[in-house]
């Protein structure tokens, strides 16, 4: 594990993305292919299923330690990481000893099924044969999440470069499923078996958000627009007479949606549609929160499936009749696209269609009024674009409508975690109901300069009115307008709506508390979308 | 035990001894103040009498004014003030701090002020004083914080110091202009001398030359300093020249940023230098909880800060302890 975490460390201190794909090349070019999976694996969000849970850390940590259990929750909500934590508080390393990183990981993944005593044994084992950076890794391995910023499109380049190969191919050869427990990384980058193929789906094109006005596009025909959905960006792959539904986040979820198998009975050859999942009823969409309740659903129940349909809204093709079509520009793999959809009948894949303009002043009310028509936005495609690999400028590009806002009070805040470490920066906002009360509406993190959330910092430290473990209750004072994207009724809550992407839009140093938004005003907006 | 008839009081204006007449570390202007350090939140303006170590009363006289009324007293004399006495022994924080021994025939106290055990190369090393009552600060009291010994902690910062000399690049070391710059400027490898400083840290090594400390070679950085002659070199300046043109100059160069709380990897981010250095002034963990043992003390008073969660613990552990609310600060980039 030594190359492992020198390689952590460099990526850690660096922001650059060239010194990070130098590491980790410099990094596969010396570790043996079993390590090199488990780090490609490990760094681009691939992690096995936790075979040690959180609880069973801390507390094994505090007693390792001696000290009180409290004592570890304290100091832990002060470092802001758990495995940060755990590293630190333990007693220091006599004597070090560390293995290669896979067999870290086959130590893990062993102890899936074995008693409590003898998980605890091994991780002690290993803690005492760790110092602080050792451990450090060793407890991201077990509790999963390296977020140090290392992009697939870093690790894609890198791979390239030690494997020479072309990315494109490192790209499609990476996409999908895969285990890292049983493969090398070069039999993951061979050329893939037939019943691999099949299911392989094609690495996502996704956009950027437009910066500047859509006139700096240029000519307005030479752009399609469509509607951006509100729903689950798919792929869905017929191949060989299989159906095989992919998410953007590559994970294989043909089983959640049994609606799709009929689509193998509507096509006697292969094709792969690229689309969004959506609620579907009557030829509508219907809003995000109810496809919720089917994307957590492992088991999907006929009253469920009665009570959230669901259908496609296709808006591209990348393969058809065993031809990779992404080449193609975009105006002909739509006309491709329209004539595959006309030849069949069915409510269970629908063209998305094209919102016509013929300049892009006629553009903004149909973006304006993006949620008349369930969706956030629109997409502007580009009609000689190809279909690209992950996110890339130029072909493609979100415009997304203007978010939701309401001013709100904070009134709880806690400490925030990573670079935010001790600094309270995670807030509760609320909103006033009829009798004059604060009511807690929605959490953020985001939004504020460093300087800002220093500031807002020193107003929590001089404002607590309680403490609740890690939670200080502050004076209701300051207002911030909170954007969101989107809002939908919800009995967890007291305030009765849940929004999504929340973050702090401005501070609103001029607005007093009193002139905060109402509650009654938050339902008015949940009235218009729903 | 809380005593009945304490000899040392808690104000808002600081620690206070009626029947001596005087204040330790105070934050409002009083008659008198003993002093245990330089630091500016424990040695403050305002006051019309100060007793401190000779090392404390230089810098207070460069700091705070040359005309200021002072006296000072060596380590562990004892010197009677109506009817109490008071001693000074050391603290081991930075040149000169010193912890005050305050007692009577029935009572003693200590006031620790900042302290650290672990020994460097340029504070007097701590003394253990046994007493009744304890004033301490907890500034590093979480179990997250453990210090390694300046051979190790050198042995790593002169390694990289060495990397940047090889690639012709300046290494720019950031740490508090009193204590922390004479500490890196000691500990620093011989072969890389003489150390380039910034304004404010050649000020205070004059001043503690002055006061007979014997420090390494140091040069300052003036407008007139040849930019070829700051070329892989080692450069000791406080950390608010972080992101300031002051730099510029200095180019190509590096920057390690020395303090105890770049132990967490939040701190070290947040604080946007090339290196963290674990190094404190202060008492880490172990050595906080072998002290408030050793000095066998009936109660134990903390200043500073993590007091709450602290004096939680040593209640749990059977000691009696008590959170006071004091102005001074720990570890902070600006002194």
């Amino acid at each position: 594990m030594k190359h492992f975490i020198s390689l952590f460390k460099k990526i850690d201190s660096t922001t650059k993305t060239s010194v990070k794909q130098a590491a980790l090349v410099e990094y596969l070019q010396k570790s043996d292919g079993r390590d090199s999976i488990w780090a490609v694996a490990l760094l681009t969000g691939k992690r096995p299923k936790r075979t040690v849970n959180s609880t069973q850390i801390r507390t094994w940590a505090a007693e390792e330690s001696g000290i009180p259990l409290w004592l570890f929750e304290d100091t832990y909500h002060i470092v802001g990481d758990l495995a940060e934590t755990v590293s630190l508080v333990l007693p220091p390393v006599e004597k070090e000893n560390l293995k290669p990183l896979s067999e870290y990981m086959d130590l893990l993944t062993g102890l899936k099924d074995k008693e409590e005593e003898e998980k605890k044994e091994l991780v002690l084992s290993i803690w005492r044969s760790l110092d602080v950076t050792g451990r450090f890794i060793f407890n991201k391995l077990m509790t999963g999440g390296f977020r140090i910023g290392v992009s697939s499109k870093i690790m894609t380049k890198a791979i390239a470069d030690y494997a020479e190969l072309p990315e494109d191919v490192v790209a499609l050869r990476l996409t999908g499923r895969w285990s890292p427990v049983d493969l090398t990384l070069d039999d993951l980058l061979k050329e893939p078996d037939e019943e691999e193929r099949l299911s392989k789906p094609y690495p996502f094109y996704l956009a950027y958000a437009l910066e500047d006005e859509p006139h700096e596009l240029g000519d307005p025909d030479e752009w399609f627009a469509e509607r951006k959905w509100d729903g689950i960006r798919g792929q869905i792959i017929l191949r060989d007479g299989q159906l095989f539904v992919w998410s953007r986040g590559e994970e294989l979820i043909t089983d959640k949606y049994p609606e799709f198998e009929i689509l193998k009975d509507l096509f006697d050859h292969d094709i792969v549609f690229d689309g969004e999942i959506l609620a579907f009823s009557e030829g509508e969409p219907l809003p995000f929160h109810l496809l919720q309740q089917r994307i957590g659903r492992k088991n999907v129940t006929a009253s469920l499936m009665k009570k959230v349909p669901v259908a496609f809204y296709a808006y591209d093709i990348l393969e058809y009749k065993e031809e990779d079509f992404r080449e193609v520009p975009f105006s002909k793999r739509r006309a491709l696209l329209e004539k595959v959809l006309s030849e069949i009948d069915s409510e269970i894949i629908n063209l998305s269609p094209i919102v016509s303009f013929s300049n892009w002043k006629e553009l903004e009310p149909e973006r304006e009024n993006a949620l008349e028509y369930k969706s956030e936005g629109l997409m502007l495609k580009h009609k000689d674009s190809i279909y690209q690999v992950g996110r890339k400028k130029g072909g493609w590009w979100k415009w997304k409508m203007d978010p939701l806002t309401v001013d709100a009070v904070l009134i709880y805040a806690m400490r925030g975690h990573g670079r935010r470490a001790n600094l309270y920066t995670d807030y509760t906002f609320a909103v006033w109901d009829d009798e004059g009360n604060l009511v807690p509406f929605t959490k953020a993190y985001s939004g504020l300069t460093d300087a800002e959330f220093m500031e807002v910092d020193r107003f929590v430290k001089q404002n607590t009115i309680e403490r609740f473990g890690p939670v200080r209750s502050v004076t209701p004072e300051l207002v911030f307008e909170i954007a969101f994207e989107g809002i939908a009724p919800s009995k967890r809550h007291k305030s009765g709506v849940a929004v999504r992407f929340p973050r702090m839009h401005r501070w609103r140093k001029d607005k007093p508390v009193e002139e905060a938004d109402t509650l009654a005003n938050l339902h008015k907006i949940l009235n218009i979308v729903t | 035990m809380r005593p009945k008839d304490p000899l040392l009081q808690f104000t808002d204006k600081g620690i206070y001894c009626e029947k001596g007449g005087f204040f330790i570390d105070p934050w409002r202007p009083v008659d008198k103040a003993l002093i245990t350090h330089g630091h500016a939140d424990h040695a403050r303006w305002g006051m019309k009498n100060y007793l401190s170590t000779p090392i404390t009363e230089a810098i207070m006289k460069y700091r705070i004014g040359a005309d200021i009324n002072s006296e000072s007293i060596g380590f562990n004399h004892k010197k009677r003030i109506n009817g109490v006495h008071v001693s000074f022994f050391p603290a081991g924080h930075i040149p000169g701090s010193a912890q005050i021994l305050v007692e009577d025939t029935s009572q003693r106290w200590v006031v620790s002020g900042d302290y650290k055990v672990i020994e460097d190369s340029i504070s007097e090393p701590f003394e253990l004083v046994k007493c009744d009552y304890f004033i301490t600060e907890s500034t590093f009291g979480l179990p997250v914080y453990r210090w390694r010994t300046d051979e190790e902690i050198f042995g790593e910062l002169n390694q990289w110091i060495s990397e940047n000399i090889e690639n012709k690049i300046n290494s720019v070391i950031l740490g508090y202009s009193l204590g922390k710059a004479q500490r890196l400027l000691q500990g620093i490898d011989n072969s890389f001398l003489p150390v380039y400083c910034h304004g404010a840290v050649y000020n205070m090594n004059e001043v503690l030359a002055a006061a007979g400390m014997d420090l390494n070679d140091y040069k300052p950085i003036t407008r007139d300093t040849p930019k070829d002659e700051l070329k892989g070199r080692v450069i000791i300046a406080p950390p608010s020249v972080l992101g300031t043109p002051w730099l510029r100059k200095l180019k190509p160069y590096k920057t390690a940023m020395a303090s105890g709380w770049m132990t967490l990897r939040g701190a070290r981010r947040r604080r946007n230098a090339d290196k963290g250095i674990i190094l404190s002034d202060h008492v880490d963990w172990p050595g906080l909880n072998a002290t408030v043992k050793a000095v066998e003390a009936e109660h134990i008073y903390v200043t500073h800060g993590y007091s709450d969660i602290y004096v939680q613990y040593l209640r749990e552990q059977g000691i009696d302890a008590d959170v006071v609310k004091s102005e001074y600060e720990g570890e902070t980039d600006t002194e």
